[in-house]
């Protein structure tokens, strides 16, 4: 992917790519599943009235 | 022996269904109203909308399992409620109309003693010149058979592509009044994954077309999150995603027309435009199921039980509405889903009315809304199907006399896990959770509790999504254990 300067492109951020590399780590996302999940049991723990 | 009669069999009526069902046992009757003979988890239309999964990995027949909850079935479509009963009928029923079971077209009045409307959103393809499978130029992922009709014109589409052909992709909302981008946002980057898989991506210009004000904003007013040491917005976090898949975006924009290589345009600037396209994927505005109602005299009260959308009025504050934006409050927002004229009516999901929208209400200078709608579907749906069940069972069995249990968007939160792509090893998502799904900004300096809020990329989501497709699946089909799988 190529950035165009001054087209909407270029002024977001773009994952470097040690984030990229993280991302499909299966050891990484392995915790980062574990992580969500938590997030997500809160959040439905803490929802219910 | 009391009847409680659902309107609707999907996530939060097919929720509200079987608890009831389960807690309310033999000595009372339960009974859906749908016209559908299949249940659909809608979330993973999404997968079968790119040939990543069968449609019958998605639905399932709705009768055998109501067999076993019990559950008096009807398939058939609600056409009006008589909330005061009729002159030929002493007490209240609904009118339904057959659409299976052998009797097709045959009328029914039904009575009950509690009514839950969740007849989920009429999909309404018809407020878009063009728009649309049926008698449109674009495909949709709405239903089961609409993503295997637009998985066939991608396939096509890929075809072409691997021939040598360019083509451009347009993705996203169809109307400026839509709800659900985020269905919009999945097929945009599961198209990109699966062009990618097929190695024809750089034939492929991809563009992302919305009527949300900023990306990222799915019609909760965006949100905000903690991400590389700053509190950031979410539109920052989406528009790095589709600079990162190489996919152009068009915000603010009213689609008024689509003709078969083109759409027309507005935008919240009112300036008109139009983008070429050979292969087009939107998502139609929803409107209420069309139901009228009726008094003991038959006149028609239908104005007074529904908002002008079709959506169910409940215990909302419905005079904020006409408020300016910085006037809304969190307290709008409905508790117990229960209608104030008729209190035995219940409204959950789609089906009730919001008070107002979440997003800030933005106007066109020749006056055309622009601006996304309230989403009331996935978690919360399914939690306010439960809400109500609890409540009335509480009603029914225990002799309480309001409803005991609330489901009020202002103090629940939302897991939205969304694909960009499926794999065990190659997919990914974007987990998301917000809490409050309503902004409350005189609670939290963002609007939102940033310890509940936060959102991330990456091939875990993607494991999250697809344990949920089958974990949903087993609670709805009424599996073993099927109740500690949460909502």
């Amino acid at each position: 992917m190529k950035i165009k300067p001054y087209s909407q492109n270029a002024y977001t951020p773009v994952p470097s790519a040690f984030t990229k590399f993280r991302r499909n780590c299966v050891i990484w996302q392995f915790f980062r599943f574990i992580v969500i999940n938590i997030k997500m049991t809160v959040l439905i723990l803490k929802s219910h009235h | 022996m009391a009847r409680v009669v659902i309107l609707g069999g999907g996530v939060s009526g097919h929720t509200a269904a079987t608890f009831l069902a389960k807690w309310l046992g033999r000595d009372h009757e339960v009974v859906v109203v749908t016209p559908n003979a299949k249940w659909n988890w809608i979330p993973s239309n999404i997968w079968v909308g790119v040939g990543g999964m069968r449609k019958e990995e998605v639905i399932f027949e709705l009768d055998p399992v109501y067999k076993k909850a019990g559950i008096d079935y009807r398939q058939a479509k609600a056409i009006s409620i008589h909330p005061e009963g009729g002159a030929d009928v002493a007490k209240q029923f609904v009118t339904i109309e057959y659409t299976g079971q052998g009797k097709e077209g045959n009328s029914e009045q039904l009575t009950y003693d509690y009514l839950v409307n969740a007849t989920g959103p009429k999909l309404n393809f018809g407020a878009t010149e063009g728009l649309g499978p049926d008698n449109g130029y674009t495909v949709s992922v709405c239903t089961a058979d609409h993503a295997v009709h637009a998985s066939e014109k991608l396939d096509e589409l890929i075809a072409q592509m691997k021939s040598g052909e360019e083509k451009k992709i347009l993705i996203g909302t169809g109307h400026g009044m839509c709800t659900c981008q985020g269905a919009a946002f999945e097929y945009t980057f599961n198209v990109d994954h699966k062009l990618r898989e097929e190695g024809v991506r750089d034939k492929a210009t991809i563009t992302y077309i919305s009527n949300e004000y900023e990306l990222g904003d799915f019609g909760v007013g965006g949100m905000h999150i903690k991400l590389g040491g700053y509190v950031t917005s979410g539109k920052v976090f989406a528009e790095s995603l589709y600079t990162e898949r190489n996919v152009k975006w068009i915000k603010r924009a009213h689609v008024n027309k689509v003709e078969a290589d083109r759409v027309h345009y507005e935008s919240l600037d009112g300036s008109m435009h139009e983008e070429e396209f050979d292969f087009s994927m939107l998502i139609p505005p929803f409107a209420g199921a069309g139901m009228k109602a009726y008094d003991k005299a038959g006149e028609d009260i239908t104005s007074k039980i529904f908002n002008p959308g079709g959506f169910m009025f409940v215990d909302a504050d419905y005079s904020k509405g006409a408020k300016p934006f910085e006037d809304w409050d969190a307290a709008d927002w409905p508790s117990y889903l229960q209608n104030p004229t008729y209190k035995n009516m219940y409204a959950v999901g789609i089906a009730f009315a919001p008070p107002h929208l979440i997003s800030k209400p933005m106007k066109s200078p020749n006056g055309t809304p622009i601006n996304p709608t309230p989403p009331r579907t996935g978690m919360p749906s399914a939690m306010m199907g439960k809400a109500v069940a609890q409540s009335l069972k509480d009603i029914i069995l225990n002799s309480a006399t309001e409803p005991t249990h609330t489901a009020n968007m202002s103090e629940m939160g939302a897991a939205c896990v969304a694909s960009a792509g499926k794999g065990i090893f190659s997919g990914s998502a974007v987990a998301m959770t917000m809490y409050p799904v309503i902004p409350n900004y005189k609670k939290y300096e963002y609007g939102r509790d940033l310890n509940g809020t936060f959102g991330e990329i990456g091939l875990a989501g993607h494991w999250v999504k697809h344990f949920l497709h089958f974990a949903f699946l087993w609670k709805a089909k009424l599996k073993p254990f099927w109740t500690i799988i949460p909502e």
